[in-house]
């Protein structure tokens, strides 16, 4: 049973998993920045309040987010072709992946930014700083410990979501988990799957919140 | 130096509109420590936001240094706020950066060097008695030291003005004492008008040498300190000098149910034994209900709140003895609580 193929074959799947994982992760926060950035600055309590660009983009990050990834995935299967070229394999689930994590990372951008004392804000435009200033030297600066805490929950969902990329052949540990101990009974092989995507999950968490901790200057 | 002109401001609610400032005029001279000061809600703070346009007025002129704000677009607006300088009561300081950077900050998006706008720094970190913090975080501060930072940091551009929005009101009496000084110190050293929102008599009377008096909106009275602590005129200005006293917070309902006049003594009136001969002269005690002596403006006054007999011939009597002899007398009757 845990011959050699089995285990390159885990390994491989570690592999996959982080593959799809951080080239989606890297890839949402691509578009969830600015995204994130664009809501916050656009609201009505922004420094920027837009009320029709708000609208727009609150409106379309909410469909997006309420399509269960699963579906999202199947749809879109032309998009991903048209994008690389086939619909199925590691490289082509980063494409729904991305899709489905580029609003709720926006979500999460938007919430740490707006976690900003207003205060601070209204310093920095007292001492002449525009939008684009206080955009990049006092909202993401003051914010980026919010921030990369909503980094390290993004790649835990990410993750999870990679595990349903066996559905169109994506590969990965949740693939193997599903096809060895869902399909053919061979619980032992899932419970390993699982346990290793335990610990990647624990990796990903404990350094995402060592390194905002470190970053973190409101600590005596 | 600052000059408004019929200045309004009015927010539209869902409850409908709201009257902020009303009409305000108002000339605050160079090398001024002018206080505005009124009770919470009576439009202050948005008064000082206007002398930086943060808010636009709804109407009137804002004149800084001649220039007229609304004129300005956006790029030179920001340009003249390099002028004005604005310190907040909670310091508003960037939590993620030490005290230099928060300083360098200002001068680093005027597009200074780092290196000049580290040399600025220290020289301001001298000023504001903080040398040993420069790399500390401002979680790291007292209240006071944040505030200092918060007044370097408002320094960094050398501006003509400094705008105080309840810049001491975070802060306890004693820490509050030591910022006022350093601001009467930075006015007086670098000539800078400095402009001071507050609640608080105390603060005013500490530093200022002209105030304003904001109620619901409109300025109501407005004129030198020593006046306004001598003589107010208005309702609210009476109510503020009489409040001055955080101690004893219910001597206003008291008074006003008693007979009681609040004098004030000058320098030349301190003489006569005024209260002396007026109980001789009448044959009828007063009660002493308060005696201080206050600083204002760096010149003693005497201060006295007297409860005058029921008779209110003798009490009519009274009061126009003690006006005979140059006190200022108000009558603290009727003061709205």
């Amino acid at each position: 049973m845990w011959d050699k193929a089995v285990i390159e074959m885990i390994i491989r799947g570690i592999g996959e998993t982080l593959y799809m994982t951080l080239a989606s992760t890297l890839l949402g926060y691509l578009f969830g920045l600015p995204l994130g950035v664009a809501l916050a600055v656009t609201d009505k309590t922004g420094i920027k309040p837009n009320a029709v660009v708000y609208k727009v983009l609150d409106f379309i990050s909410n469909i997006i987010r309420s399509i269960p990834f699963l579906i999202l995935l199947i749809v879109l299967i032309p998009f991903t072709r048209a994008i690389v070229g086939k619909s199925y394999g590691s490289t082509a689930t980063i494409v729904p992946l991305v899709v489905a994590a580029t609003p709720f990372i926006g979500r999460m951008i938007e919430s740490s930014l707006k976690e900003v004392d207003g205060g601070v804000i209204e310093a920095a435009q007292s001492m002449g700083a525009g939008p684009f200033t206080i955009i990049f030297r006092v909202l993401l600066v003051e914010a980026r410990t919010s921030i990369l805490v909503g980094a390290t929950i993004a790649i835990g969902t990410i993750l999870g979501y990679s595990a349903m990329a066996g559905t169109v052949g994506g590969g990965g540990l949740g693939d193997i988990a599903i096809r060895y101990g869902y399909h053919r009974y061979q619980a032992d092989i899932m419970i390993v799957t699982v346990i290793l995507l335990i610990v990647l999950v624990q990796i990903f968490q404990t350094v995402g919140m060592y390194i905002s901790n470190k970053l973190d200057r409101r600590k005596r | 130096m600052i000059t408004l002109n019929n200045v309004s401001k009015t927010y539209t609610t869902k409850d409908g509109e709201v009257h902020a400032l009303r009409d305000v005029s108002l000339t605050i001279e160079k090398g001024d420590i002018f206080g505005i000061i009124g009770m919470s809600g009576a439009g202050k703070s948005t008064l000082v936001r206007c002398l930086n346009f943060l808010e636009r007025p709804t109407s009137g002129a804002v004149l800084v240094d001649g220039k007229d704000l609304s004129l300005l677009g956006e790029k030179q607006l920001r340009a003249e706020r390099r002028n004005i300088g604005m310190i907040f009561q909670h310091f508003n300081l960037l939590m993620q950066k030490n005290v230099t950077d928060n300083i360098c900050f200002p001068l680093r998006i005027a597009g200074t060097s780092k290196a000049a706008a580290r040399k600025r720094a220290e020289e301001l970190l001298e000023i504001v008695g903080l040398t040993d913090k420069a790399s500390a975080y401002p979680i790291q501060l007292s209240g006071g030291q944040k505030q200092r930072v918060a007044i370097a940091r408002a320094l960094a551009t050398n501006p003509k003005i400094l705008l105080c929005d309840e810049a001491t009101s975070a802060l306890d009496p004693q820490t509050t004492k030591a910022i006022l000084a350093l601001l009467k110190e930075i006015n007086e050293k670098y000539g800078i008008t400095i402009v001071i929102i507050t609640h608080e008599m105390a603060v005013v009377r500490e530093i200022c040498n002209r105030v304003g008096i904001i109620g619901d909106g409109r300025l109501v009275e407005h004129g030198s300190v020593l006046d306004v602590f001598s003589h107010p005129q208005s309702q609210e200005a009476k109510e503020l000098v009489l409040r001055t006293n955080n101690e004893n917070p219910d001597l206003v309902e008291t008074l006003e149910t008693r007979n009681c006049v609040r004098i004030v003594f000058s320098e030349n009136s301190s003489y006569e034994p005024v209260i002396a001969n007026m109980v001789l002269r009448f044959g009828s005690p007063v009660n002493i209900l308060k005696a201080d002596t206050k600083n204002v403006s760096g010149i003693a006054r005497g201060e006295m709140i007297l409860g005058l007999p029921e008779d209110r011939e003798i009490a009519r009597g009274m009061i126009k003895y003690l006006k005979e002899r140059n006190l200022a007398v108000e009558e603290v009757t009727g003061y709205v609580g």
